[in-house]
């Protein structure tokens, strides 16, 4: 195929799966009786309107940049990693608890020991999925979904039971929520009168962090060739297990992570739905970014301006909050199916034979270059 | 082609035999041309499609499903069974033993295929496409699998059943073509070049026909001495991976500067063989020394920076990884260490020019070194492991069909390169399923029957007669 | 209180069987379905939605029947979809399966809040004592005093068995699942049987939703499945792919549940979520000991198929 065919089918191929997503998820709309293109206009448009709504896309963006970005590591290394929300609410434990733990710390020692914490958090949640496909050959997408339900459990165990506010004892109300974290383990805000915070830079650091990792370190070559062909690298006396679990311990830890920055960014406390759909989210901004830091920091702030949107239509036009939730599932199917028309070259011969059938398209010519033999 | 005739369809590996024979068989689709049967066009769509109109197919891997009985598999393909309630086995036996007793070919109806060997399968295979009816057989590479002696019993069978059938295989082997075909088809670059009557021609002639030019592929002259041993295993046990024996107490020297063949069906072992002696399969029993040094049960990491090295069987999945670019793959074992990387990150200015280096000395064809190297031809990913591997001097190395389903060109490369390294002092195992191979490159040539080495033999006492008794487990 | 586990593990066992069985089918024909809890989920409301509208009026004893068949056909639709995009457009199927749970969870959601608002109950399924054989002691409270799709639930069982088994179509699937080119080359339309396949396990897992919501819970929640769905896929490695297996693997796991229960109702102090997080980690520690051993299940599973590929 020619590279100028090649070029107007892939643009084919994604204005198709663009399409088709959109229609399946107007479908939805018309069925729950709201108006497609007024949902879409307001969710594409509405966070668009001030300098609040702006920086809170911002603000959403970051976690769903880091997580995406500790799902592209386990993706691109073979592991598919399901379990982001989990991680995540184990890392905003370990944080909040860490920080509630050593409230006369400074500034400087605290708020990185925090993160720390958090990430380390994730990480051993991640972990344990990835020992388990490792060592015993156990499906890691039922194994982290497992492990979400039981980290849901845990959180609201721990928010109402021993690291419940004080406060919230003494009044009744039984909001189940930590105690407010110390100042000194408070992330900067960056424009005042907004929730942005420094979170962004650090989400902007690790994105470029994690090119060099899969692209120019060792580490990095072991854990994509586990990837994309672990019986070649296993031969090459590449040790994929372990980079099975490396793998999972990054996207549990990246995870981890932007659990604590939410906490010490934008909450201030672990409450109930910090990390709400972030794990699923996390997963569809990592697809439609590619699997890819470059691609994923455009991808995550697209998402958060579909997510404020959505926040917005709740409000105004009473669409209720599981529209995400289909957005999120719609997009994913259109995106893998997209993705396989784009990398498959058996596809691409098969589509242009419909258009030569079809009189579209010229025969090829006589010789055509890698025949394979 | 005319009924109730023979036709060989002959060309070197790339010419595109396979692939003709599959858009017959309905499962690849043209780009453009006709086919006609009884002198009315047709256009398989599906496999059904051609089935319906008696082609009936046995392929180079077989299709049958090794959990299934013969019936089972028999009565997938009887299509008037197919709308009842009830699964009715009974008249798919009836016709396996029909066609079974019909065309001695013996086959139990009832045993499950994962328990045959390589020859009852294929067995199964021809009774199978029989019984559902085909009346133009088409044969891929039949004797790829056999023994000298079960190739002719075979073609013996397919001579007579060509009073019923039309026959069309596929081969490379001339001696065969010679034997069993009434005219021959001769394919070069997916094209037709020669058409004629098989009687008519000598062996040499359709060769040339088949190259078009003369190929003489790269002889081992002897001469070196062949050194200390380089690789000793002694009592060597592994198990397969269906749990059973697959290498039984087998013993082997392999000799600096010299290449060893192994010669031998395939599934007796050597694939146990040459995983293990990689690290790449636990070790039950049994020794394996190189240069001295004990590496049963080391893991492949450990036995490859200890100098040996491994051209595997399926070069797509276990050689490269497909996704990586041509450069990576080059420096798939060497990426951790200098001069490729360094404290951990990787130096892409030195791994740039390992790659260019190596695609120059090893003729490696891309359009460049950052294509997928899964993209290139089967002929240019051999080339790309075979760079790789060599240019890490091993002591030992281990070289599994090398030049399967490789062009004649790039064969003649491989033949080279391996006796290129022979000479300068590593030893070669070379595994591989064609004799002509294993005679023309050896100085000795082994013999694995059914986990255990039968027997060495010096290349001049290496025949084709005393080879096929050997493989066939009838030791001397 | 055993007996009351047991009394309840029965019943608590049938929308994992249901759903688990559908699935046995899909896997056996190579495609694995993880989108099974987002077919339940639409199921269960598809279920509720005859059932609530109907309430009352005329057509009051049709509501729960409907119910069924509606969830069956919404179960299947998906299952459609889902075959789309991992039969013919070839997708992976770990991550399509998440896609359609998310979009099935979802759309459910979306239309319950719609129509319906907060959350209300339904009637749902009365129990039926087996006439006879529910007076048994001790056996008779544990088998036979039940609503009458939990019997049926049960015949499903050995009818999959004989589906699979004995049948030409359960030949064909298994067939597909082991060695889809073998099948294939011998003229049998691969994906077709897939998108059978599929569409039986999405009706399966649609009624596994309504179960729940009609004769379980009687009520609709955004919660209302929790992880059931993915824990069916579960099951069926856990089962080897047969019928009695996934039985087994469905009472065992809803003993876990029923225990669940009995603990709180019984007052041991026990924390509550720690007993609701029993059944999750159950479903870990078997899928830890369940092995990796392939070798009798579908050797296809999870690869699409592509009759051109040059292998």
């Amino acid at each position: 195929m020619s590279r100028r065919l090649r070029l107007v089918y892939a643009s084919a191929v994604v204005l198709a799966a663009a399409a088709a997503a959109t229609g399946a998820a107007a479908l939805v709309l018309w069925a729950i009786g709201a108006s497609p293109a007024a949902t879409f206009a307001v969710i594409l448009t509405g966070p668009l309107q001030d300098r609040f709504g702006a920086s809170e896309i911002l603000v959403r963006a970051v976690p769903l940049t880091l997580v995406a970005l500790g799902i592209a590591v386990s993706f691109r290394s073979g592991i598919l990693n399901i379990g982001a929300e989990g991680q995540m609410q184990v890392g905003i434990l370990a944080c909040a608890a860490v920080a509630l733990a050593f409230p006369g710390l400074p500034r400087p020692a605290l708020l990185p020991l925090c993160l720390l914490a958090g990430a380390a958090g994730g990480a051993l949640w991640g972990g344990v999925a990835g020992v388990l496909r490792a060592r015993l050959g156990v499906n890691e997408i039922l194994s982290t979904v497992m492990l979400n339900y039981i980290a849901a459990q845990l959180y609201t165990f721990l928010l109402r039971g021993p690291m419940i506010d004080p406060d919230e004892l003494m009044t009744g109300s039984g909001t189940p929520q930590s105690m407010r974290l110390p100042r000194a383990a408070w992330l900067d805000r960056l424009v005042p009168g907004t929730r942005l915070h420094s979170g962004l830079l650090l989400a902007l650091v690790l994105a470029a962090l994690v090119w060099l990792l899969l692209w120019r370190t060792t580490l990095g070559f072991r854990m994509r060739a586990a990837g994309a062909g672990s019986k070649a690298a296993r031969y090459a006396g590449i040790p994929v297990e372990r980079s099975l679990v490396v793998a999972m311990l990054i996207a549990g830890g990246f995870a981890g992570l932007a659990g604590s920055v939410e906490v010490t960014g934008v909450h201030h406390r672990a409450i109930e739905a910090i990390s709400a759909g972030y794990g699923f989210a996390g997963i569809v901004v990592a697809l439609f970014g590619g699997l890819h830091p470059a691609g994923i920091v455009p991808a995550a702030v697209f998402f958060g301006l579909l997510l404020v949107g959505a926040d917005m239509t709740q409000r105004s036009a009473g669409v209720p909050a599981n529209m995400v939730l289909v957005l999120q599932g719609v997009i994913i199917l259109a995106i893998v199916s997209a993705k396989t028309y784009l990398d498959d070259p058996y596809a691409r011969e098969r589509m242009a034979r419909l258009l030569r059938r079809a009189g579209l398209l010229a025969p090829p010519p006589a010789a055509e270059g890698e025949a394979e033999p | 082609m005319r009924r109730g005739e023979a036709l060989a369809l002959v060309g070197e590996n790339g010419a595109g035999k396979s692939t003709l024979m599959n858009i017959l068989a309905g499962l690849y689709q043209p780009d453009g041309g006709r086919i006609l049967v009884n002198g009315a066009p047709v256009h398989f769509r599906t496999p059904a499609d051609a089935f319906d109109r008696g082609v009936g197919m046995v392929h180079q891997d077989f299709m049958l499903v090794p959990s299934m009985t013969v019936a089972e598999n028999v009565a997938l393909g009887l299509r008037h069974l197919h709308g009842r309630l009830r699964l009715d086995l009974a008249e798919a036996r009836r016709r396996v033993v029909e066609v079974a007793e019909h065309h001695e070919l013996p086959v139990d109806p009832d045993t499950h295929v994962w328990q045959l060997s390589v020859g009852e399968q294929q067995r199964v295979e021809l009774v199978k496409t029989l019984c559902l009816g085909a009346q133009l057989l088409i044969l891929d590479e039949p004797t790829s699998a056999l023994t000298p002696q079960e190739t002719d019993d075979l073609l013996e069978r397919l001579k007579r059943m060509t009073a019923e059938v039309s026959v069309i295989f596929i081969s490379h082997k001339l001696n065969e073509v010679k034997a069993l075909s009434d005219r021959v088809t001769i394919l070069r670059h997916g094209a037709v070049v020669f058409n004629g009557t098989t009687a008519d021609h000598s062996t040499s002639e359709l060769a040339a026909l088949m190259t078009g030019h003369e190929v003489v592929l790269p002889r081992n002259q002897g001469g070196g001495e062949a050194g200390r041993p380089v690789l000793a295993v002694r009592g060597l046990r592994v198990r397969g991976d269906r749990g059973h024996l697959a290498l039984d107490g087998l013993d082997l020297e392999l000799r600096a500067g010299e290449i060893l063949g192994l010669a031998g069906v395939s599934g007796n072992g050597q694939r146990e063989l040459a995983d293990a002696l990689a690290g790449l399969r636990p070790v039950e029993a049994g020794s394996v020394r190189l240069d001295g040094e004990e590496l049963a049960g080391a893991g492949p990491g450990r036995i490859i920076a200890r100098g040996m090295g491994y051209i595997p069987e399926d070069r797509h999945h276990e050689g490269i990884v497909p996704g990586f670019s041509v450069r990576e793959n080059l420096v798939l074992k060497d990426f951790a260490a200098a001069p490729f990387s360094r404290g951990g990150l990787l130096r892409p200015a030195e791994i740039e020019r390992n790659a260019r280096h190596l695609r120059e000395r090893f003729d490696v064809r891309c359009s460049s070194l950052g294509v997928a190297t899964g993209a290139l031809s089967g002929g240019n990913i051999q080339k790309v492991i075979l760079a790789r591997e060599l240019a890490r001097r091993p002591r030992a190395l281990v070289a599994v069909y090398p030049t399967r389903g490789v062009d004649m060109g790039a064969e003649e490369f491989i033949h080279n390169q391996l006796l290129a390294l022979r000479r300068e002092g590593a030893g070669i195992l070379l595994v591989s399923e064609e004799l002509e191979e294993i005679m023309n490159l050896s100085d000795r040539v082994a013999v694995i029957y059914r986990g255990r080495i039968l027997d060495v033999l010096p290349s001049r006492e290496a025949t084709r007669e005393r080879l096929g008794l050997l493989m066939a487990g009838v030791a001397a | 209180m055993l007996r009351d586990i047991l009394s309840l593990g029965v019943p608590f066992s049938v929308a994992l069987l249901l759903a688990a069985l559908g699935e046995m089918f899909n896997q056996r024909a190579g495609v694995f379905n993880l989108g099974c809890e987002g077919m339940m989920s639409m199921g269960a409301f598809l279920a509720f939605l005859p059932a609530q509208l109907l309430r009352g009026g005329p057509l009051a004893a049709w509501g729960n029947p409907a119910g069924f068949l509606l969830a069956a056909l919404g179960g299947a639709a998906l299952a459609l979809l889902f075959a789309l995009v991992t039969v013919t457009f070839r997708a992976p199927q770990g991550i399509a399966g998440i896609g359609l749970q998310l979009l099935g969870w979802g759309t459910a959601g979306a239309l319950f809040r719609h129509f319906f608002g907060g959350v209300t109950g339904v009637e749902g399924v009365a129990t039926w004592p087996v006439p006879g054989l529910s007076r048994i002691p001790v056996v008779g409270g544990i088998l036979f005093d039940h609503n009458p799709v939990v019997y049926l639930a049960f015949l499903a069982v050995p009818a999959s068995w004989y589906l699979l088994f004995r049948t030409p179509w359960g030949l064909r699937v298994r067939a597909v699942g082991t060695h889809p080119r073998a099948a294939d080359s011998m003229g049998i339309d691969v994906v077709r049987v897939r998108y059978q396949a599929l569409m039986l396990g999405g009706a399966m897992a649609g009624l596994g939703g309504a179960y729940l919501c009609l004769c379980q819970a009687k009520m609709f929640a955004d919660d209302l499945v929790a992880g059931r769905g993915f824990i069916a896929v579960a099951l069926v490695y856990f089962g080897r792919w047969t019928p009695w297996g996934i039985t087994g693997g469905a009472l065992l796991f809803s003993l876990a549940q029923a225990l669940q229960l009995s603990i709180q109702v019984g007052g041991i102090k026990f924390p509550y979520e720690f007993a609701v997080m029993l059944p999750y980690a159950l479903v870990i520690l078997v899928l830890a000991l369940a092995g990796r051993s392939r070798i009798l299940g579908p050797t296809a599973l999870g690869r699409p198929y592509d009759r051109e590929r040059r292998v």
